[in-house]
């Protein structure tokens, strides 16, 4: 109501200007708040892109945990992929309050006009990928939410204070396999370099395209729905992830990585953008897998739905009767 | 040896064996239900089939952990997991059959479900303290299983036509395993005489008290035309179980002696 009045009584120029104003004082904006249209299409971009890989992402974990080597190894993947769907579902919740259903959100991703991160299209191949998962790719999720904790749409940065301390645990629990193969036998220190020349350079273009290509990126640092570019927060991953690789005594995969005094930083070998593009565009092994599986999946799952509702309907149905 | 020392080691291996064949029923459905990870009718399902799951592998620790300790003799819970073959393990039939689709893994669980709200109350009752420990802690995570499985298993039979269907294929096909639930061998036996295990055969009138009231609820028949396949508990089993072990065992397998 108050909303309605304020949105006839001001223009759309100064209803942005108070918008700007407040994000520019750090105050959270809140679903009910006046925001520009393409601020919210912004946010449900990014949020469900968010939440379809926490989603997706349980695919490639989730093809270890029968195989996992000990019961509790088992018993901690399991709980982490778990741990993922449960993101998957604040983060839904979350992009509901901006006015889209969880249903459109997974017709989008079904039908590839939402995406997820590309690191999943990479395949899981041996044990060594779930430490290294855990540790690169949670890691470098990582660095990006807790950054986010800090964006200027409220349900998303909480949601995020939450998602960022089951993630610590995740990557701390990969890093863990890691020392455990690291330290292991021969054969199962080779698996471990063997996931981390895998995987570190996808983990890396995790962070998106440099600055400079970034799509979205000017924007977004001005509506503080990023708090930090994409080669910042790829930096700081990579000078936090040189001393993890040292202590377990695996040879790192950047070969140009040097420290730069003058930068306090490591300077580091450059991505392959076309693979990186290549994945992204439909050539990684597990793209048409991983949502065919989710198709699948929800298709199975149709019957399920149906019989709830069909239920929940018989339920009302009877009450009001006997409330009559 | 004299013969009352040679009792006590039989029924020491009587008791490993006891608490062996109950993590094998564990862990088998355990890993079974973990299956259903990111196969779910939606992401909330993904969720509870994963708790459920995990409460599975928990008790399967528990019980192998127990067993180690009381075998002394180096072996941890994974050596009990993980290098013995299909015809050692002897778990109930009805745990290992493939996981099928929701109607079948809920018809599954409700039939397990009940059959472990008698079983474990009857544990905490048992002679041997730490199996009274883990049936009570079990007892918690069962109690909210039954709550799952029989809201499921009401709203699955009165909920569409299909679903209804599709429920009363499940409990067609997977009737005949419940049989055995409630058979005990002579192993069991000794151990029953001493107080320690459950006396399996007490439990087949409240359980199927249970089971046919939520049947009546939900719509559904319990078969005319009974069958039963029994073995689990002598190691032999279905075609599923080996191909289960195949993909549960083969990476500890392929590693000796590794740590992971």
């Amino acid at each position: 109501m108050v909303n309605n009045m304020i949105k006839n009584t001001l223009s759309e120029i100064e209803l942005e200007r108070l918008f700007q104003e407040k994000i520019d004082a750090e105050q959270k904006i809140e679903p009910k708040d006046w925001m520009p249209d393409a601020y919210r299409q912004n946010l449900i971009r990014q949020m469900s892109q968010h939440a379809h890989s926490e989603v997706i992402g349980m695919q490639p974990e989730g093809n270890w945990i029968t195989r996992a080597p000990s019961l509790r190894r088992k018993a901690v993947l399991l709980s982490k992929v778990q741990d993922e769907a449960g993101h998957g579902l604040y983060l839904y919740s979350a992009t509901e309050t901006l006015g889209i259903s969880r249903a459109q959100m997974i017709e989008a991703l079904q039908t590839g006009t939402a995406k997820y991160a590309s690191i999943f299209n990479y395949p899981t191949q041996t044990w060594g990928d779930m430490g290294a998962i855990g540790w690169l790719v949670d890691g470098a999720a990582i660095c990006n939410q807790v950054s986010l904790q800090r964006t200027s749409y409220g349900p998303y940065a909480r949601s995020m204070i939450r998602i960022c301390k089951e993630e610590s645990f995740h990557q701390r629990q990969g890093y863990q396999i890691m020392i455990e193969l690291a330290h292991g036998t021969p054969a199962q220190k080779a698996m471990a370099q063997d996931s981390l020349n895998r995987f570190y350079w996808p983990s890396l273009m995790m962070f998106g395209p440099h600055d400079s290509e970034s799509a979205h990126s000017a924007r977004s640092m001005k509506w503080k729905i990023k708090r930090e570019t994409n080669d910042d927060l790829r930096q700081k991953f990579i000078d936090q992830t040189v001393s993890q690789i040292t202590f377990l005594g695996l040879e790192h995969p950047d070969k140009d990585l040097v420290w730069n005094e003058k930068r306090e930083q490591y300077d580091s070998g450059e991505l392959d953008w076309d693979e990186f593009y290549s994945v992204i565009n439909g050539n990684g092994h597990c793209n048409r897998q991983r949502i065919q599986h989710h198709v699948k999946a929800h298709e199975d799952g149709a019957w399920v739905r149906e019989a709830t509702a069909a239920y929940n309907r018989k339920k009302e149905l009877k009450q009001t009767v006997d409330a009559a | 040896m004299t013969q009352s020392t040679q009792n006590k080691v039989d029924s020491k291996q009587d008791l490993i064996n006891y608490v062996v064949r109950l993590g094998d029923d564990a862990i088998v459905l355990g890993h079974r239900i973990s299956e259903w990870v990111s196969e779910g009718p939606f992401l909330e399902e993904d969720i509870a089939l994963g708790n459920v799951a995990l409460d599975y592998i928990g008790r399967a620790r528990m019980l192998y952990g127990y067993a180690a300790t009381l075998s002394d003799d180096g072996k941890t819970e994974d050596d009990f997991a993980f290098l013995r073959d299909e015809r050692q393990f002897e778990n109930y039939l009805i745990n290992e059959l493939p996981r099928g689709d929701f109607a079948y893994t809920i018809t599954r669980q409700l039939l397990v479900d009940l059959y472990n709200k008698y079983y474990l109350l009857a544990l905490t009752k048992s002679a041997d303290p730490t199996l009274v420990a883990i049936a009570q802690k079990a007892r918690k995570e069962t109690t909210y299983h039954c709550r799952r499985s029989t809201s499921w298993t009401l709203r699955l039979g009165d909920g569409t036509t299909e679903s209804k269907q599709r429920m009363q294929l499940a409990i067609d096909d997977i009737w005949g395993y419940s049989h055995e639930l409630f058979e005990s061998d002579a192993l069991e036996q000794r151990l029953i005489d001493t107080g320690v295990a459950v006396d399996c055969a007490a439990l087949k009138q409240p359980w199927l008290t249970d089971v046919k009231a939520i049947f009546e609820e939900a719509g559904l028949n319990i078969p005319q035309q009974d069958w039963a396949v029994r073995g689990g508990r002598k190691g032999y089993h279905s075609e599923h179980l080996g191909h289960l072990l195949t993909q549960m065992q083969f990476v500890y397998r392929s590693f000796p002696g590794a740590n992971w």
